[in-house]
């Protein structure tokens, strides 16, 4: 996404709906949060948008919308026994043009350190291709939670880095339109008449309240010198040892090969993988470098916080707070940084 | 809640137990299982309608057991846990003890015996949503069925949070992480998500104490306590053995008897 001169311009609730009708129309996939009810309880996806009426405008999706360039169960290659030959075939990426419309700015902010491990030292084709047709349109938060941490990892409710346009509700109803990139342009074209020019100095609905909770500059060099600090078995004592934080987290990358075949036919898939499971490190001699859960919590805090900014000078983690709101035992990970923070020397 | 923080405190100050397991505030309105090593650290224990996980997860896990012999906040589903557990012999009498929040007070179970007797007054029912839903689903046709879990499966990422925060589901190395042979496969395609599924409702159809902490635990709200209410509900019926009744092992599925009133099993 690459950045050019940031276009500013308005657009009012209706125009909104028109746009993202204009969207559909258009033949691309619009995945959007929504506010699904079911079994009396209320949760929110991220699923094609029929109308923006549908759009949930707060609160935080359970899944994050990573799914769109990197889903859970990717076809690498299948064959076929055809007689006495074996017919082989790789799968080619193939993607509908997609807009994520009205995602939260963290989200947005994801897809840059997804990108640094896919596409590290050889590009992923299948994430890239998905990636390089996908729009981002996400939405500014005027309000966050008890989870939300977005202001301790160098971020803000209203941060446009990420996104190809990013959404800020005005005072008075409608949104300022900041649109960064030339994909975002390409959205503008196609929904003419629907962007308007800045008359004056919008007045912005105020970006939610969020205080820091601890210093995110300083957490590598705590990490790195206390591997073997007596926190991380603390702090995991609850921990169950599934992978719910890794699954729904937007910049979780890893993954697992799994070959599927029977007499005639087999398939090759990639699917999500978690550091958080036993599975992930035990070795075929039966071996476990990280045979207690003690050792996978911190190694999943360590690659976020400690690894991540050692290799890619970013952090591996946008504050979203998915992981803790998706934990079955609630290991809040803004507690448990700021703790770390806290308590490291 | 001060009762069980004072009980919680002489415990650990008498040497009795060197761990209590409880809940404690967590993040909003959350409540969260918190571990009790010291009487300072008891004043964290809550006590409140919100505190419905079942803790005796912890009783099977490695680095809980370690920390020695424990004091375990129960609820009804909790105990039929432990009895469960007990019965599969996974837990030892000497190694627990159960505290029971009861009109006020916090009774204290150290046998399973005891655990047994305060089961069998307890009433033993599932909540009302839960029933309707099963009674929905028992009302469907095989088709419209298959439709509902195939909707609601499409969901699971396959995270085992589940397996995970199920007290039952305490194998270290459970049959979908067996590689030689592969018998469900990993993926979370849709019949890998229905295979899983399935195979954990047999696993625990007569062992499931009908807790819902694997339904609570699920990220996407899959109701997939259901499935395993519906398999501990049809031993029930056809053996008369509910899960977590006894501490004794007579597992009605691995059982026989030579007057069972089915032939073709004599």
């Amino acid at each position: 996404m690459v950045a050019t001169m940031v276009d500013r311009l308005t657009l009012s609730d209706s125009a909104v709906d028109a746009l993202v009708a204009a969207l559909i129309r258009s033949g691309r996939r619009v995945l959007g949060p929504q506010l699904v009810r079911s079994q009396g309880q209320d949760r929110i996806d991220i699923a094609p948008l029929a109308s923006f009426a549908d759009l949930a405008r707060d609160g935080q999706a359970v899944a994050s919308a990573k799914g769109a360039v990197f889903p859970k169960v990717e076809r690498l290659l299948h064959y076929r026994y055809a007689g006495k030959s074996i017919e082989l075939a790789d799968v080619e990426p193939a993607s509908p043009p997609t807009v994520l419309f009205g995602v939260r700015p963290c989200e947005a902010r994801a897809f840059a350190a997804l990108q640094a491990v896919l596409n590290w030292d050889s590009e992923d084709k299948f994430f890239s291709h998905r990636l390089a047709n996908t729009t981002v349109v996400a939405i500014s938060c005027t309000e966050a939670d008890a989870s939300c941490f977005c202001t301790s990892v160098g971020s803000r409710p209203d941060d446009g880095q990420g996104s190809d346009i990013l959404l800020c509700r005005l005072a008075h109803g409608g949104y300022l339109a900041k649109v960064a990139t030339s994909r975002g342009q390409a959205l503008v074209e196609l929904g003419q008449g629907v962007f308007q020019a800045l008359a004056a100095e919008p007045e912005l609905a105020p970006a939610a309240a969020l205080a820091p909770a601890f210093d995110a500059k300083t957490l590598p060099q705590k990490l790195a010198a206390h591997f073997d600090h007596p926190l991380w078995v603390e702090q995991s004592l609850r921990c169950l040892g599934c992978g719910a934080c890794a699954f729904v987290c937007p910049t979780c990358a890893c993954f697992s090969i799994e070959d599927e075949a029977d007499s005639r036919q087999g398939q090759r898939l990639r699917t999500w993988d978690s550091c958080g499971l036993r599975l992930f490190t035990l070795h075929a001699s039966g071996h476990n470098p990280r045979d207690r859960q003690s050792q996978r919590w911190r190694q999943r805090v360590y690659h976020k916080f400690a690894y991540y900014p050692d290799r890619f000078q970013t952090l591996g983690c946008v504050g979203c707070g998915k992981c803790s709101r998706a934990c079955p035992v609630d290991m809040n990970l803004k507690q448990h940084l700021a703790e770390a923070a806290r308590t490291l020397p | 809640m001060e009762s069980l923080q004072r009980k919680a405190q002489e415990l650990l100050a008498a040497g009795t137990v060197k761990l209590v397991i409880g809940y404690g505030e967590g993040t909003g309105v959350r409540r969260r299982p918190i571990f009790v090593r010291t009487g300072d650290q008891a004043g964290s224990l809550v006590l409140d309608p919100a505190c419905t996980q079942n803790l005796a997860t912890y009783l099977t896990k490695a680095e809980v057991r370690a920390l020695g012999r424990t004091a375990l906040v129960a609820t009804p589903s909790t105990l039929r846990s432990i009895l469960q557990l007990a019965a599969e012999r996974q837990v030892r009498e000497e190694n627990l003890l159960a505290l029971v929040p009861l009109a006020g007070t916090i009774k204290e179970l150290t046998t399973f015996a005891d655990i047994e007797a305060m089961v069998a007054t307890l009433p033993d029912e599932i909540a009302r949503a839960d029933q309707e839903m099963l009674t929905q689903l028992g009302a469907m046709s095989v088709v419209e069925r298959r439709a509902f879990w195939e909707k609601e499966l499409g969901r699971c990422v396959k995270c085992y949070a589940c397996r995970a925060a199920c007290p039952m589901c305490y194998c270290e190395r459970c049959t979908m992480d067996n590689n030689r042979p592969q018998w469900v496969p990993v993926a979370s395609h849709a019949l890998g998500n229905l295979e899983y599924h399935v195979v954990r409702a047999m696993h625990l159809a007569g062992r499931c104490v009908r807790c819902g902490t694997c339904g609570a635990a699920c990220p996407h709200g899959i109701p997939i306590h259901l499935l395993t209410f519906a398999s501990e509900g049809s031993v029930r019926r056809q053996f008369g053995q509910p899960g977590g009744a006894s501490s004794r092992p007579t597992y009605a599925l691995a059982t026989f008897k030579p007057d069972d009133k089915e032939d073709f099993i004599r």
